[in-house]
C-alpha cells in the first residue's frame, strides 16, 4: 500500500476527523493525529489486516521552543509482511506534556518511551516503569529540551568544563 | 636487565638499593585492570594483541581491581560511569597508579562544550599519573605513555613517601 491508500483506508475504517492534517515532506510520509485518539489508532494500524504494522521502529521526541510552544512525539511503523511505512505525529502542549503508553501494543515501546522521558520530561501515562533510561537517576533536568540548562555540580563533579 | 643476568650467572652478589629493586619489580609487572569505558579500548586491546605485545613489557590485564596495579581510563567517562570508575580506583591496592588515556578522559573530549553527560577529564574524580592524548591513540601513544610510567615509578623512594607526606600535609592544614 502507498501513503494514499493507507490515508483512504484509515479514513474510511476511523473516520474523517481522525487525521488532522498530514505531512508529505516527511520520510516516510506522516499523519498527523490527535493525543487523545492515539492509542486507538495506533491499535488499528498493528491489527488491521491490511496495514498490520507489527513493528514500532522508532520512538522519537521533539522540542519545538517556547515561541511554537509545542512537544511533539514521532511514531516510526513498518510492516514487516506488506513491507510498507508510516509515520505517526502527535502534537503535545509544552507546559504539561503527557503522552498515553503505547507498551499494550508494542513491547518495545517501554525503553523508548522512557528515552523520551529521559530526553524530553514527557510524561507517559500508563508506562509500567517509567524511570530514566541514559542519565543518572538523580539526574536534574532533560538535556534535549531547547531551554535546558546543565546543573553546575553532579555529586561534587563540575559539570561544564 | 642484561647486567644482572651475566653477574648471577657467574655465581656473584648483586648489590643494589632496596629501592632500585622495588622500583624495577614494580615497573616490571605494572598490571592494567581489564576494563574499558569506550572506543579507546579497543586500542588498549590493540596494544596488547601480538603486533605490539604489552606482554614484553610484564603488562599483562587483570580482570579485578585488587590484583591491579595500574588503572588504563581508557574512553568517554560518562556521569552515571563515574562513581564506578571512582569505587573501583578505591578498590585497588597501593601502589596504584592512573594512565588516563584519550581525550575524552583527559579533558571531555569533543564532548566538552556540548557533552552534558560527560566528566570534563577522569582527573574530576581520581588523581592521574600519565595523560596519553589522541582519539583514539594508537597503541605506540599508549605504549610511550606506559614508559613514561614506568619513568616516573623509577624515581620513586621509599625513604621519602610523597603521597603520604601530601596526605599529612592536607591533614594539618584541615586541623
Amino acid at each position: 500500500m502507498n501513503f494514499e491508500q493507507i490515508l483512504t483506508h484509515i479514513k474510511t475504517s476511523l473516520g474523517e476527523g481522525v487525521i488532522l492534517s498530514t505531512d508529505e515532506n516527511a520520510s516516510p510520509k506522516a499523519i498527523i493525529i490527535h493525543a487523545e485518539n492515539l492509542v486507538e489508532v495506533m491499535g488499528f494500524l498493528q491489527k488491521d489486516n491490511q496495514l498490520y504494522f507489527d513493528s514500532l521502529s522508532c520512538i522519537t521526541g521533539l522540542d519545538n521552543g517556547s515561541e511554537a510552544n509545542t512537544m511533539e512525539m514521532i511514531y516510526n511503523l513498518y510492516s514487516i509482511p506488506f513491507d510498507h511505512h508510516l509515520m505517526v505525529k502527535v502534537e503535545l502542549s509544552r507546559e504539561k506534556p503527557a503522552i498515553d503508553s503505547l507498551c499494550g501494543l508494542w513491547k518495545t515501546a517501554d525503553w523508548q518511551e522512557r528515552e523520551v522521558y529521559d530526553m524530553y520530561g514527557i510524561h507517559i501515562n500508563n508506562h509500567p516503569d517509567l524511570r530514566r533510561i541514559l542519565m543518572p537517576a538523580d539526574w536534574e533536568g532533560f538535556p534535549l529540551r531547547k531551554d535546558y540548562q546543565e546543573q553546575e555540580y553532579y555529586r561534587g563533579i563540575k559539570v561544564e568544563y | 636487565m642484561g647486567l644482572l643476568d651475566r653477574n648471577i650467572q657467574k655465581g656473584g652478589i648483586v648489590i643494589s638499593k632496596l629501592d632500585d629493586l622495588i622500583n624495577w619489580a614494580r615497573l616490571s609487572s605494572m598490571w592494567p585492570m581489564a576494563f574499558g569505558t569506550a572506543c579507546c579500548a579497543i586500542e588498549f586491546m590493540g596494544a596488547q594483541s601480538t603486533p605490539y605485545d604489552l606482554d614484553r613489557f610484564g603488562i599483562v590485564p587483570f580482570a579485578s581491581p585488587r590484583q591491579a596495579d595500574v588503572m588504563i581510563v581508557a574512553g568517554t567517562v560518562t556521569f552515571k560511569m563515574a562513581d564506578r570508575v571512582r569505587r573501583l580506583y578505591e578498590q585497588m591496592a597501593e601502589p596504584r597508579y592512573v594512565v588516563s588515556m584519550g581525550s575524552c578522559s583527559n579533558c571531555g573530549g569533543p564532548y566538552w562544550e556540548h557533552g552534558y553527560h560527560v566528566v570534563k577529564g577522569v582527573d574530576r574524580i581520581i588523581p592521574v599519573d600519565v595523560y596519553v592524548p589522541g582519539c583514539p591513540p594508537r597503541p605506540e601513544a599508549l605504549i610511550g605513555g606506559l614508559l613514561k610510567l614506568q619513568e616516573k615509578i623509577r624515581q620513586e623512594t621509599i625513604v621519602a613517601p610523597k603521597a603520604i607526606e601530601k596526605l599529612l600535609e592536607k591533614k594539618a592544614k584541615v586541623a
